[in-house]
């Protein structure tokens, strides 16, 4: 950015200014709500007045404990396991859709596009009634399998065009040199595609991780049921009191994992990896 | 170390395009054999059967005497150095040599493994660059940890796939030299693909010229030269290419665009009755007659031809003649000008003269040739008239012994070094021995 003139820098910043205000606004007003007491909550100013930390002690340690931290542990559980099983499906069929040629190639991503463009609403009450009856209500596989569901068809269409990307010489090379089939993929295109499958992994847990409606529709007690549906069960210190603070407070707590996420991986999502194994 | 023998090899892709329409041929152990044509023309995917990324259709592909046809790429023990190198980009360059002796799996101890890296990377003068990423590597230095990752397998037998063609031109030479002394130092059987002529030329023992999955002739490049089979690798052997010249046969006489030529002994019996052939002059057998000495002067044919444009590259001179081709002839020349993947924009003899020569652009200019050297073709089939089959086995046969010879030296000479080497290093031991001593 160094061929910029003052005028256009200056509208840059401008600009630059404006969407990190409209982005970063209700994050900062949830956060400043989040240490207001509950008496504060009505009092129009955007900073609490008096700063308090009542709303994560009530949360992490007090009233709501029970609540948020099994809702916590079933979050962090269950998104987990989602993304891991969509990420190593995804790798296999991603790979196989980059690289053979079989029929049906094209009907597997279409019908991959397709479910993942269907309305989830209108899944949820079927489901509701089978798992229901099979007895996978409540539990974390119940979650499990509708967000591998919403996460699969995504993860399957970033990796394989991110395999795709992948010269397939390396794999050749490697066969040539001595590899099975496997020792390729594992020695010479898993290292290359990491960064592929990181950022896969990231989104598809981000997918799992905000996800609110399967949450509340598939879960009544707290074996299950995720932080965003757990939210909306917090009540008041009294029955006349507002949640609001403590809402406010298990949100910035989670939000806490997604930002260490996107820190953690940063690294890894900054592609230019496969510079230099052909002619760049 | 093995020879390559293939038979009748055929591949057909699933859609019914024949890519390879039986090709054999016999490759000895320790020769360098090189894999011609335009695109298009089967040479990749030749060799990428050889090596076991293509299936073959049918035919039998033998290494070493056994039939490796089913075989996967890793039984064949083959090392590949691909267009685009395939170097693993996460690997430093250590470690993309290392990368063949680290999948055997426990065959070489740590210490082996550093001993045949370091010596393949002494021999490409990549010991600086060890550690580094091929992305940080300049064209000529990946090709070369390409070759060395080819080098320390001690692999039965090198192919390579156009391995020049991404480099610039003047590391191209020099790269085509370092293949050649690696080659020979080596004395592994070799197969190169290559769409260009020179390297073909340059570098191998024999050279296998292919035109749409057809191999045309094998030969050594001098028998390709002097004695090409057919049109096609006339037209492609050479550089500027053979001019081609339609020739209007008449009793003892055949009339070229700008000359009358000549004919008697065995080439009249040759051409027989046709009445029209294709003659071949290549454009370094022309002269310009105001240069030429007088003995030589008087045996050739000289003619005037008006020069349209030159080009002085400073140790020749390229002038071009236009002229009207005869119609007969047209429709097969353009037709070969496709398959070597020309233009066919005009019809024009080039004729590389001397650089001292001054003609210039317009000139009229008296030029001068060798009918002896003429090639006389067939028009229909393209067959040359001109090829001396006693002249073909001499030629194959210097050739296998200087390709011997050229072998036990490099081979002789690599043992001396090694001796040397040795002897130099005892000495230092002892030397070092006698100073803790005293």
């Amino acid at each position: 950015m160094t061929g910029l003139s003052t005028k256009q820098r200056v509208w840059w910043g401008v600009i630059t200014v404006l969407v990190l205000v409209y982005a970063l606004f209700p994050v900062a007003a949830v956060a400043a709500t989040s240490f207001k007491l509950p008496s504060e909550l009505n009092s129009g100013t955007f900073l609490p007045p008096t700063p308090t930390w009542g709303n994560y002690e009530q949360i992490l340690v007090g009233d709501a404990q029970g609540l948020f931290l099994s809702a916590l542990r079933n979050s962090v559980g269950i998104s987990l396991i989602a993304t891991g099983i969509a990420v190593v499906l995804a790798t296999l069929a991603a790979y196989a859709i980059a690289r053979l040629d079989f029929p049906g190639k094209r009907v597997v991503l279409t019908t991959a596009l397709g479910v993942s463009i269907f309305p989830i609403i209108s899944l949820v009450t079927p489901l509701f009634n089978v798992w229901r009856s099979i007895g996978l209500y409540d539990t974390w596989a119940g979650l499990i399998i509708p967000y591998l569901s919403l996460t699969l068809p995504i993860s399957i269409w970033t990796l394989s065009a991110f395999f795709r990307q992948i010269p397939w010489e390396l794999e050749q090379a490697a066969q040539v040199d001595g590899a099975t089939s496997w020792q390729a993929f594992r020695k010479a295109i898993v290292p290359l595609a990491a960064p592929g499958v990181f950022t896969t992994a990231l989104i598809a847990f981000f997918i799992a991780w905000n996800d609110f409606v399967y949450g509340i529709s598939l879960t009544s007690t707290e074996a299950a049921r995720p932080v965003p549906a757990a939210l909306a069960f917090f009540t008041g210190a009294s029955q006349f009191e507002e949640p609001t603070g403590s809402i406010s407070a298990a949100a910035v707590v989670v939000t806490v994992p997604v930002v260490v996420l996107v820190l953690l991986f940063q690294r890894q999502i900054v592609s230019g990896l496969t510079q230099g194994a052909v002619k760049g | 170390m093995a020879s390559i023998v293939l038979k009748d090899i055929v591949k057909k892709y699933a859609d019914g395009f024949p890519a390879v329409k039986g090709v054999s041929l016999e490759i000895a152990d320790g020769e360098f054999v090189i894999l011609v044509g335009p695109s298009g023309c089967g040479k990749s995917t030749l060799l990428r059967m050889i090596v076991g990324l293509e299936d073959i259709t049918s035919g039998d592909l033998e290494i070493g005497g056994t039939r490796v046809n089913e075989k996967a790429p890793r039984d064949r023990h083959l090392a590949m150095v691909f267009q685009n190198y395939a170097l693993y980009p996460h690997l430093t360059v250590y470690e993309n040599i290392a990368f063949p002796l680290r999948l055997t799996k426990g065959q070489f101890s740590q210490e082996e493994i550093d001993r045949k890296v370091n010596l393949a990377a002494d021999t490409l003068e990549l010991g600086d660059h060890l550690d580094r990423k091929p992305a940080n590597l300049s064209g000529g230095q990946r090709q070369r940890v390409a070759m060395g990752r080819a080098i320390v397998r001690e692999a039965e037998a090198f192919l390579f796939d156009e391995p020049l063609s991404n480099l610039d031109a003047k590391l191209r030479g020099q790269m085509r030299t370092e293949i050649a002394r690696m080659q020979r130092r080596l004395g592994t059987t070799t197969v190169y693909v290559t769409h260009d002529q020179t390297e073909a030329l340059t570098l191998g023992d024999r050279v296998a010229v292919l035109k749409k999955g057809e191999l045309q002739q094998v030969a050594s490049p001098r028998g390709l030269y002097e004695q090409p089979i057919n049109l096609f690798v006339a037209g492609f052997i050479g550089s500027p290419p053979m001019n081609f010249l339609p020739g209007e046969v008449d009793g003892g006489t055949m009339r070229l665009p700008f000359a009358q030529v000549p004919i008697d002994g065995p080439l009249r019996e040759r051409i027989g009755d046709r009445k029209l052939v294709i003659v071949g002059l290549r454009p370094e057998h022309v002269e310009d007659a105001a240069l030429l000495e007088e003995d030589k002067a008087a045996g050739g044919v000289r003619f005037d031809a008006e020069i349209d444009v030159t080009e002085w590259l400073g140790s020749e001179l390229y002038a071009y003649i236009p002229f009207d081709t005869h119609p007969d002839v047209a429709a097969k020349l353009e037709e070969l000008d496709r398959d070597l993947d020309g233009e066919g924009m005009r019809t024009q003899v080039i004729v590389a003269l001397s650089s001292e020569s001054d003609v210039r652009d317009g000139d009229e200019a008296q030029l001068w040739f060798d009918p002896a050297r003429l090639m006389v073709f067939d028009p229909e089939t393209g067959e040359n008239l001109t090829r001396d089959e006693e002249a073909v086995v001499r030629i194959e046969e210097e050739n296998e012994a200087d390709r011997k010879a050229a072998l036990e030296r490099a081979q002789a000479r690599e043992k001396r070094v090694a001796e040397r080497k040795e002897r130099r290093e005892t000495e230092r031991a002892s030397g070092g021995g006698a100073r803790a001593a005293s």
